[in-house]
């Protein structure tokens, strides 16, 4: 069974373009567009991985990882974040809100997929 | 030699007292005698006349030994008493004239020096109330100068020759870095009071700034100050920025003394601001092609029958300009981040310092209960804009009470990598994720004021970020603060490198305060004038004494170091000297290291007599060399000169010569008597930058004695040492 991923993202074609190429690549993927919904997905999916974009109406990504974190009602999912915001000190905030790595746009696809499929191979 | 003529002149009239009644008797006995007496009287007298003249002769001479002790006791010993007393009267108020010989002149001494006791104190009690009268514009100028010195930005006042009367630590700084020099030592006297300003300030753009400055004061603008740029001998960029220094003149019209120049070495921000520029092109230019082709590409697909063979080219080329397009963006970002960071002085702060000034401003200012957390606060340093940070963290306790009611906080900090987290914690009521990220970008306040920053602004311009957290196992919130820890020696930027040279160097003694004037130099005429004529309370002196390898320079014995101190308007410049150690090349004798104790590894890396001459010729530049027994000195240096292409051509003054001519009468003028007699504390001696500095004290008392003796001019002084010199030959 292929591992389940979350990508979370109110960039439409940030959001098509990751679902097709995760789906290519063998996983199974559900989408979420705001920090809300992700929560909820998440918690029905119980993804292995969640792309998620700091960016989002409402609860933005930290928030969303942040919750993640602090409930301890699903398995954990390892957790990429996603941002146009390229400073250091976001980076550290990232990380220091649980993300367990921290991908700066634009980026390479290729790099993404080596990245997501790296995480989840040291998981199991 | 007066007195010598006046004790010939005793001796003679003794000696004529005691024969001339003889002789008269014999003369009034012989013209009274006849012709038969006369020949008895010659026979016999003929007898006894060599018996006669050898005892005269023997009681004359003993009378000449007995009148030369008395002279020497009393005249001699009361005009060593008047220089002593001159001294006492001049330069040194403490000092006290040598109870010795006869009775009498004991007692004269004795009496000079309770009229001394009772002149010191009567010296002191006007000195006491000339101090206190002094005290409050002591005060001031101590203020402006520990401001000065504080200042990160060059400051120099100069008069309006452009002679240096102020400056401050970073001024020396730069002035050092404007040298072209590989040495460190090469780089002394690069700035110094009374020293032209010229030697690395463009004089034409200087020039040309001053002339503004004096057409905008004599259109009565308010304000004449002008900004202009120059470049360095070393090639450094250096902006800066002139005003004048006015003073309110006799007729109340506004007069110009001197002007203040504020300079910063702009050499980096203008390598920055070209980078700024080029990631700007990169960002624009660049793109634009990218852009244009990506454009086309699509709008040719758009067109494009499927299947045709330019659609995957098309596609790859769209690809590939997309890609660059990424890849340029990744690194322009990052390097904008790096630019950034320099855009606004952040002071370093240890983590600690932060913490408490942190807490008390917080609790002054908003009234809520401040803790400091128990845990170790880490010693890691963060680089803080305290105005800003303080504001930001008050504002913030500040919505906790009022949006959350909470009355106490706990501040603390810890270091995490390369991060430094300050945490603002508490108990009980969380804050939504949303209203923090509010908080984040409303304008500052804080009781009321609003001030044109977010927090989010100054959280950025220090590099850092912010979020909200909880710590469940103490129930507490915290809001924690990110702040990239910064390394120690950034501490202070710039000060570390020349620190580091000089220590290892050390040349130059810091006198513990970075910062020299002497604003007296306002009055100062121009250089115009021979030399020779004028005053020699106006001169500058380079006052230096070496150590060497032995007393033979013709032999090939070495200087070994060199110390030096400037005397600018008749004061002695600590701050400025010169000492430099120096590897001779050769052996040092075991009975000169006896004197001056600098062992061959002492002289281990120490620069040669090629690399510190030319420095201490430049440091010497225009100025009156003096030294205790100068020709020892100046015999070493001219032997240098020759091959080094130096020439020390300046005036010299000999202070031990100078000393043979005010105090003829006293034993010694050896430096340690001169520094005796004139209350010099002997700091260091038989180093050359100690008894240079204190041939340079016993220099600057000897000026008022030359002056009451007539020698105020250069060359009266050179004609007073010439004059002691050849006497001293005579002996």
């Amino acid at each position: 069974m292929g591992k389940r991923v979350v990508v979370v993202d109110d960039e439409e074609a940030i959001a098509l373009a990751l679902e097709y190429l995760l789906r290519k690549a063998g996983y199974e993927v559900a989408v979420a567009g705001d920090g809300e919904s992700a929560l909820h997905v998440i918690e029905e999916f119980q993804p292995d991985l969640v792309l998620l974009d700091v960016m989002l109406p409402g609860r933005d990504g930290y928030e969303v990882c942040q919750t993640i974190r602090s409930s301890g009602s699903f398995p954990q999912p390892k957790v990429v974040m996603l941002t146009a915001k390229g400073r250091e000190a976001e980076r550290a905030k990232g990380l220091a809100v649980g993300a367990d790595a921290y991908v700066v746009k634009p980026f390479a696809s290729a790099d993404l997929l080596a990245k997501v499929e790296m995480l989840l191979t040291r998981n199991s | 030699m007066d007195a010598r003529l006046r004790f010939w002149s005793v001796w003679g009239a003794v000696a004529a007292i005691a024969t001339l009644p003889f002789l008269l008797t014999g003369g009034l006995v012989w013209l009274d005698l006849g012709e038969e007496e006369r020949r008895f009287f010659t026979t016999i007298a003929g007898h006894w006349l060599p018996i006669g003249s050898v005892l005269t002769i023997a009681a004359l001479v003993a009378a000449g030994v007995g009148l030369e002790r008395l002279f020497r006791i009393y005249v001699r010993g009361l005009a060593g008493l008047a220089e002593q007393l001159d001294v006492m009267r001049t330069a040194h108020a403490g000092f006290r004239v040598e109870e010795r010989g006869p009775p009498e002149v004991r007692r004269v001494a004795q009496a000079a020096n309770r009229l001394a006791a009772a002149r010191e104190e009567a010296l002191a009690a006007v000195e006491e109330r000339v101090a206190a009268a002094q005290a409050s514009l002591a005060t001031e100028r101590n203020r402006l100068a520990a401001l000065m010195a504080e200042l990160d930005e060059a400051v120099v006042v100069c008069n309006r020759e452009g002679r240096v009367l102020l400056y401050n630590e970073a001024a020396r700084r730069l002035a050092e870095r404007s040298m072209v020099t590989s040495h460190a030592v090469a780089a002394s006297g690069a700035l110094g009071l009374g020293r032209t300003l010229f030697t690395w300030v463009e004089p034409a753009v200087l020039g040309h700034a001053l002339d503004s400055v004096t057409a905008a004061l004599a259109k009565g603008e308010r304000s004449a100050q002008q900004r202009f740029a120059f470049v360095t001998p070393s090639g450094r960029v250096v902006r800066a920025r002139v005003a004048p220094v006015v003073e309110l003149g006799r007729g109340r019209t506004h007069q110009e003394v001197g002007f203040v120049l504020l300079m910063h070495d702009a050499t980096e921000d203008l390598a920055r601001e070209a980078e700024r520029s080029q990631l700007l092109f990169e960002m624009t230019e660049r793109n634009r092609g990218a852009v244009a082709s990506i454009l086309m590409a699509v709008e040719v697909l758009t067109n494009a029958e499927a299947g045709s063979p330019l659609v995957p080219r098309l596609v790859t080329a769209i690809a590939r300009e997309a890609e660059g397009m990424r890849a340029r963006l990744v690194q322009t970002a990052a390097e904008a981040e790096r630019l950034l960071a320099h855009r606004w002085p952040l002071e370093p702060i240890a983590l600690g310092v932060l913490v408490e000034i942190t807490r008390r401003f917080v609790e002054e200012r908003v009234g809520v209960g401040v803790r400091v957390t128990q845990e170790a606060i880490e010693g890691e340093w963060v680089a803080v804009d305290l105005f800003l940070w303080l504001h930001v963290v008050a504002a913030l306790v500040e919505r906790l009470r009022d949006d959350y009611g909470v009355e106490t906080v706990t501040v603390g900090a810890t270091a995490a990598g390369t991060w430094a987290h300050f945490d603002v914690r508490w108990q009980g009521g969380t804050v939504s994720f949303e209203t923090v990220a509010g908080w984040e970008l409303e304008a500052v306040t804080v009781r009321g004021a609003r001030y044109p920053f977010s927090v989010r602004e100054v959280l950025e311009r220090h590099g850092g970020t912010m979020w909200f957290d909880r710590v469940k196992a103490r129930q507490e919130a915290v809001l924690r603060v990110a702040l990239p820890v910064v390394a120690r020696e950034e501490q202070s930027k710039g000060e570390g490198e020349t620190k580091g040279e000089e220590q290892e160097h050390a040349y130059r003694r810091e006198e513990g305060r970075p910062l020299s004037f002497d604003f007296d130099l306002f009055a100062w005429g121009s250089e115009v004038g021979k030399l020779e004529d004028r005053p020699l309370s106006e001169l500058v002196y380079t006052v230096f004494d070496t150590e060497t390898t032995g007393l033979r320079p013709s032999e090939g014995d070495e200087i070994i170091q060199i110390g030096a101190v400037r005397i600018v308007n008749g004061r002695v410049r600590r701050e400025e000297a010169f000492e430099q150690l120096i590897d001779p090349r050769r052996p040092l004798s075991p009975e000169s290291i006896a004197i001056h104790g600098i062992t061959p590894e002492m002289l281990i890396g120490q620069p040669t007599a090629e690399e510190v001459l030319p420095a201490f010729h430049r440091y010497a530049q225009g100025s009156v060399l003096v030294a205790h027994n100068a020709a020892f000195d100046m015999r070493f240096l001219e032997l240098k000169e020759k091959r080094l292409g130096i020439r020390f051509d300046q005036p010299v003054l000999d202070t031990l010569l100078l000393a043979y001519f005010l105090f003829p009468n006293q034993e010694s003028n050896r430096l340690e008597a001169l520094a005796d007699r004139f209350g010099i504390a002997m700091v260091g001696r038989h180093t050359a930058l100690g008894d240079a500095l204190v041939t340079a004290e016993a220099f600057v008392r000897m000026l008022p004695l030359l002056a009451e003796r007539g020698v105020v001019t250069l060359r009266a002084a050179r004609e007073a040492a010439q004059q002691t010199y050849l006497a001293k030959l005579r002996y």
